[in-house]
């Protein structure tokens, strides 16, 4: 249970269920939403592209953390039903459907899709599961290489239009920061509160003993297959952001490495918490920029690597991280934050 | 459809089996005796591929003295993994050990092209290039020999299994955990083993796969389809592990080969025919051929 601040009591049935519990918050969140929007008023392009990139993984990795770290499944498929998500919305869009409904189809469509993948939960779980997911892995991209070449481009992928709201074109990091961090927002918002409601509790009941969880009444398929198609969802999401932020789409931007990086990004933030997908991702991708920034000065001393430096200490770097987390803290950066901040509130004491 | 080609297929698919089933074999002995799955097996082999092409290469060893030497490699490396990666995640949930093997495939993915660079590659001919001829059916003497070498191995583990200490200790470790410690059996050496000895089997595979195919990253994508064959045969079966290997391979050989109809093949359907073969397996039989049945029904 959270520490609350001293003289925070619930007087209410509505205050006790309040996520922002005071007037501080209240301001703080006020002010944190007004500097989040402001930012691309005084950012340069090159950090808002950072933050736009990381905004779209983490709506991927808040769906993944639905399914991973609350219903305890494993998705090797995250990758796979972004790309479903980008295909429909760029089909979409050159059909002539403005982005705004695009986006939700898109999603729409990749949780259908992440439902027909999640249908073998009905007699495997766990390990199997996540063999079935990597199947759609596999699957997905082929569909897209190689399946109505004409519709989605094959192997050279699609060209995207960006999105525009009546004379307002977003072609810029500046004007795509407002659909992604929006996105991003409504996204945490409805991820936080599908954790406090029944199907939240569900979910959490399954992971922790599913037996249990079938013998109080709730029905492990119908549950496991929400969670999947909200994983989806979520994923579609963020592929129809991917697409037209970044115009051009092909399969093999959606690869197995992908979705290895999105479940990384879950355990280094924390399964099982709105906060953990944000930190993991923003951490997990200021990692990768660091050792872009340091990889030219490794080049000396690796000249086999020199052309790739990149692509070798990118991942080196990123499963050294994703270890030592599994190792030391598995519990994930979030889990740091709760201990920070239940040390806060009881200072100077210890306990 | 060609029904002339059928046989040429069918012998093409077992022979690539073959190393599939090489593959398999490992992530089974890991499974087996540690309940860990391993998705870094394709990278393990990979990396003992560029191992071999290093030694051939820069020392200018000869393929064979280059092969007895990644062997080694081999061992080192399984060892070294089990004790920093896997030991501590003893008794974690499934999901963490996932994790770790994914996490391991990313590191050796890098430190491969680090130390090796990204470059295809290509091994010294382990074998002579000329043809066999069976009737109507050409295989290359490579492909023959490898497969060969592939079954000779097997029939090495197995025997290995029935009549040493250390095979028993290892079936001992794979029945029960608890029961194999109390009679004196050091278990967590037992893992190390089996560590050890499937990196040795996914480099020997990875070598021949490359004195074949050439030495590239790719190669750890080709030993995915080691999975659909593991889990046909079951995850615990070494028997399994064969059969699963040729059946993948030749599933993937006849739906990649067989229909002369242009159409159909640009669909390129051999390429996930052993992952549309594993979601079957999946609905239909989770446990695989020869797969443990833990019963749990609710």
């Amino acid at each position: 249970m959270a520490l609350r601040f001293a003289g925070d009591f619930d007087t209410t049935y509505a205050h006790d269920m309040a996520v922002i519990r005071n007037r501080g918050q209240w301001a703080l969140t006020i002010a944190f939403l007004v500097a989040l929007f402001g930012l691309p008023f005084v950012a340069s392009g090159e950090i808002l592209g950072m933050i736009n990139l990381i905004g779209i993984s983490i709506v991927a990795v808040q769906g993944l953390n639905i399914l991973v770290g609350y219903t305890g499944q494993i998705s090797l498929g995250q990758a796979a039903f972004m790309s479903v998500g980008a295909y429909t919305s760029a089909v979409l869009v050159k059909g002539g459907v403005p982005f705004w409904f695009a986006l939700p189809i898109a999603g729409l469509v990749a949780g259908l899709v992440g439902l027909l993948f999640g249908l073998p939960s009905l007699r495997i779980k766990g390990f199997y599961l996540a063999m079935a997911t990597l199947a759609a892995q596999f699957i997905i991209p082929w569909f897209f290489r190689n399946v109505r070449a004409d519709l989605f481009g094959g192997m050279p992928g699609l060209r995207v239009a960006p999105p525009t709201l009546g004379s307002l074109v977003f072609n810029s990091q500046e004007t795509m920061y407002f659909p992604i961090i929006g996105t991003v927002v409504v996204c945490t918002i409805i991820a936080k509160n599908i954790a406090r409601t029944r199907l939240g509790r569900a979910l959490v009941a399954i992971r922790d003993n599913d037996l249990a969880a079938e013998v109080l009444g709730i029905q492990q398929f119908a549950y496991k297959l929400r969670a999947f198609f909200l994983c989806a969802f979520y994923a579609g999401l963020a592929g129809s952001l991917w697409a037209h932020y970044a115009r051009a789409i092909n399969p093999e931007q959606f690869s197995l490495v992908q979705s290895v990086w999105y479940l990384g990004m879950v355990i280094v933030g924390g399964m099982g918490s709105a906060l953990g997908p944000i930190l993991g991702t923003t951490f997990v991708r200021l990692l990768d920029e660091f050792t872009i920034q340091f990889s030219p000065m490794l080049s000396k001393i690796f000249p086999e690597a020199e052309a790739n430096m990149l692509a070798a200490l990118g991942p080196i770097v990123f499963g050294l991280a994703l270890m030592l987390f599994l190792v030391f803290e598995p519990r994930g950066l979030a889990h740091r934050w709760e201990l920070l901040k239940a040390a806060w509130r009881l200072r100077p004491f210890a306990h | 459809m060609n029904w002339d080609l059928f046989p040429q297929f069918l012998a093409t698919g077992l022979l690539t089996g073959g190393i599939y089933a090489l593959i398999a074999l490992g992530l089974v002995l890991i499974y087996k005796s540690s309940r860990v799955f391993n998705f870094a097996q394709g990278h393990i082999l990979m990396l003992g591929a560029f191992v071999a092409w290093w030694f051939t290469e820069n020392l200018g060893w000869s393929i064979w003295l280059a092969f007895g030497a990644t062997i080694g490699v081999a061992v080192l490396v399984g060892l070294l993994i089990e004790r920093l990666a896997l030991r501590p995640l003893i008794g974690q949930p499934i999901l963490a050990t996932v994790m770790m093997t994914l996490a391991l495939s990313q590191v050796l993915q890098g430190a491969v092209i680090l130390f090796f660079g990204a470059n295809q590659r290509s091994l010294p001919m382990m074998f002579p290039l000329q043809p066999v001829i069976l009737g109507d059916v050409r295989l290359k003497l490579n492909l023959v020999l490898a497969f060969g070498m592939a079954m000779l191995g097997f029939l090495l583990f197995v025997l290995f299994f029935r009549y040493t200490r250390w095979g028993l200790a290892m079936r001992a470790a794979a029945e029960d955990h608890q029961l194999a410690q109390s009679v004196g059996l050091r278990v967590p050496r037992i893992f190390g083993l089996a560590w050890a000895i499937a990196s040795v089997v996914a480099i020997v595979g990875g070598v021949l796969l490359a004195s074949i195919s050439g030495v590239e990253t790719n190669l750890a994508i080709i030993a995915l389809k080691a999975f659909p064959a593991v889990l046909f045969g079951g995850l615990e079966s070494i028997p399994g592990a064969i059969i699963g290997g040729l059946t993948v391979g030749v599933i993937e050989s006849l739906v990649g080969g067989l229909p002369q109809d242009a159409a159909f093949r640009a669909l390129h359907l051999g390429d996930i025919a052993p992952y549309v073969f594993m979601l079957l397996v999946l609905l239909v039989r989770p446990d695989g051929l020869f797969g443990l049945k833990r019963i749990e029904r609710i």
